[in-house]
């Protein structure tokens, strides 16, 4: 370990605001380009499922009135 | 597709984690900059694969133009958001770091400048895919933006870097590489490799959603929700 | 009496509905909103490209390139504002209606302000660092954004009402409001490089404020009139 202790693990010699502003933005960019297709996918399926219940209750509606 | 995609994401996490760690902790810091310096190693592998990213858009929207695959047009259309998300924490990472090690937040060098173009190419890019509501129009239109765009990407570097020493004399660029000790240096190899793994799985994940829209009145997809 | 009441309230819900309305739509079209502000980006980044890099005259030119460079995104969003109205006939509706068109008016040009005048200042600080504005300068460059930019957005309103109907309206536009934006420009840099001098800029900010109220009473009734004009054939 290069540091002697914890809390100059984090002042990083005075420079910490940029290292760890830096790396947060990297953890941020990371996140979001994760969660992103991730977020969209869910709301694909929840949308694709509510077609596809909207189309089979049409469906026996309409098997319902055609038997006349 | 999906059965390389937990592979890739358990190295991606490996090689992210092994990296930041070993960049952040255990290596020594540079007797020039301090500690400050570690900010290499998220700035130079974004960089990379900000370049590298649009590369491989312009060849997946290419081989979609020529040989008219679908599945390499909507690789192509998934490259641009990662890709402009990259360039800006290349540029972030670059300027926060230009802070402590020149004293301003901001230098038109030409390796930060050349970053800065790129990511307008990014944004026009991805405003012309979300531009045109048709999506096979929109990913010929992207694919033919995006290769005139490769085509210039040495045209503008190089204008770039002759702009800079006309009017920048001086010697130093924000960027230089420094010499590092292999201590320093491997830390930053993992990184790269991390990184290129991270975007691997980022586009699998985002081409994959983007099949599933492109793809939605088909069969298949329809049995995939239902199996649900 | 009851009469009035309503009537107040009701121009007020007007205002409200209208501004709610543009906002609504444009929410849906988030895409597009980001456009102007990467102009607004790139146009600033032109000037070191082309002029020079160096710090010493990016700091003196910065007020002036960022005021540029908001008024040219701010006119090419301007063809926006009724263009999309126009095309599926919710502007005459409006014309039609019982309601002030110059209320109307006004409503539409305080959403298109949120969201790209707004935005645009907001924006304004990361240029300024790019193209090294003194620090004294900063906070005169946003106060003077959020008091002009408005005013372009009603200026720039009323070249968008007269061109509507037009199919080349964009540079158009441009070429009637250009003129008249310049009071504006003028005053909006001499704000930030008194500031940067370390000048007071109490009279400048009061004549951008002045400027703004007159546009404010003046801008909705002259492109109300314009709209009536442009739609009328």
């Amino acid at each position: 370990m290069y540091f002697d202790s914890f809390a100059d693990f984090i002042a990083m010699g005075g420079h910490g605001l940029y290292v760890w502003l830096a790396y947060s933005i990297a953890l941020a960019v990371v996140i979001f380009n994760v969660l992103t297709p991730i977020l969209r996918k869910k709301q694909f399926m929840v949308e694709y499922q509510r077609r596809l219940k909207r189309e089979q209750r049409l469906g026996e509606v309409n098997k319902a009135e055609s038997p006349e | 597709m999906g059965k390389l995609l937990p592979w890739f994401a358990v190295v991606t996490v490996l090689l992210l984690t092994c990296g930041v760690i070993w960049g952040l902790a255990f290596a020594p810091e540079d007797y020039q900059q301090g500690n400050s310096f570690r900010i290499i190693y998220i700035h130079v592998p974004s960089a990379i694969l900000a370049q590298s990213c649009y590369m491989l858009m312009a060849i997946a929207g290419a081989i979609s133009l020529i040989w008219k695959m679908k599945v390499a047009d909507m690789v192509a259309k998934s490259c641009a958001p990662i890709g402009a998300s990259l360039a800006v924490l290349a540029l972030a990472t670059g300027a926060i770091w230009g802070k402590p090690t020149w004293g301003t937040w901001w230098v038109w060098d030409a390796r930060l400048t050349s970053m800065l173009i790129l990511l307008f190419l990014y944004i026009g890019v991805y405003t012309l895919h979300s531009a045109i509501e048709n999506e096979i129009t929109a990913g010929k239109a992207g694919a033919v933006l995006s290769l005139v765009g490769m085509v210039n990407i040495p045209i503008i570097k190089y204008s770039v870097e002759w702009w800079n020493t006309l009017h920048q004399g001086s010697t130093f660029t924000v960027t230089e590489r420094p010499k590092m000790e292999p201590e320093m240096w491997i830390p930053l190899l993992i990184m790269v490799l991390g990184f290129y793994c991270f975007f691997s799985v980022v586009l699998m994940l985002r081409t994959r959603i983007e099949i599933l829209q492109r793809e939605r009145r088909s069969g298949w997809v329809r049995e995939l929700v239902e199996a649900r | 009496m009851r009469t009035d009441d309503t009537l107040e309230l009701s121009l007020s819900r007007v205002f409200w509905i209208t501004l709610k309305r543009d906002l609504m739509l444009a929410y849906r079209r988030r895409n597009d909103l980001v456009s102007p502000l990467m102009f607004f980006l790139m146009v600033a980044t032109l000037f070191p490209l082309g002029v020079s890099p160096d710090p010493q005259f990016l700091s003196q030119a910065a007020a002036g390139i960022v005021w540029v460079a908001a008024l040219l995104a701010t006119l090419l969003s301007m063809d926006s504002l009724f263009r999309s109205d126009y095309d599926d006939g919710s502007l005459e509706q409006m014309l039609l209606s019982p309601q002030p068109l110059a209320l109307l008016v006004f409503a539409k040009i305080c959403a298109h302000w949120m969201i790209s005048g707004l935005p645009l200042t907001l924006m304004a600080p990361l240029l300024a660092v790019m193209l090294f504005l003194p620090e004294q300068g900063m906070s005169a460059m946003v106060i003077s954004l959020l008091l002009g930019t408005p005013t372009l957005s009603l200026i720039g309103a009323i070249g968008a009402g007269l061109t509507v109907g037009l199919r080349k309206g964009g540079v158009l536009i441009s070429l009637l409001v250009l003129p008249l934006y310049i009071p504006v420009l003028i005053f909006g840099t001499g704000t930030v490089q008194a500031a940067s001098a370390g000048l007071p800029v109490g009279g400048y900010l009061a004549i951008l404020g002045a400027i703004l109220a007159l546009g404010m009473v003046l801008a909705p009734v002259a492109v109300a009139a314009s709209l009536r004009i442009s739609v009328s054939d």
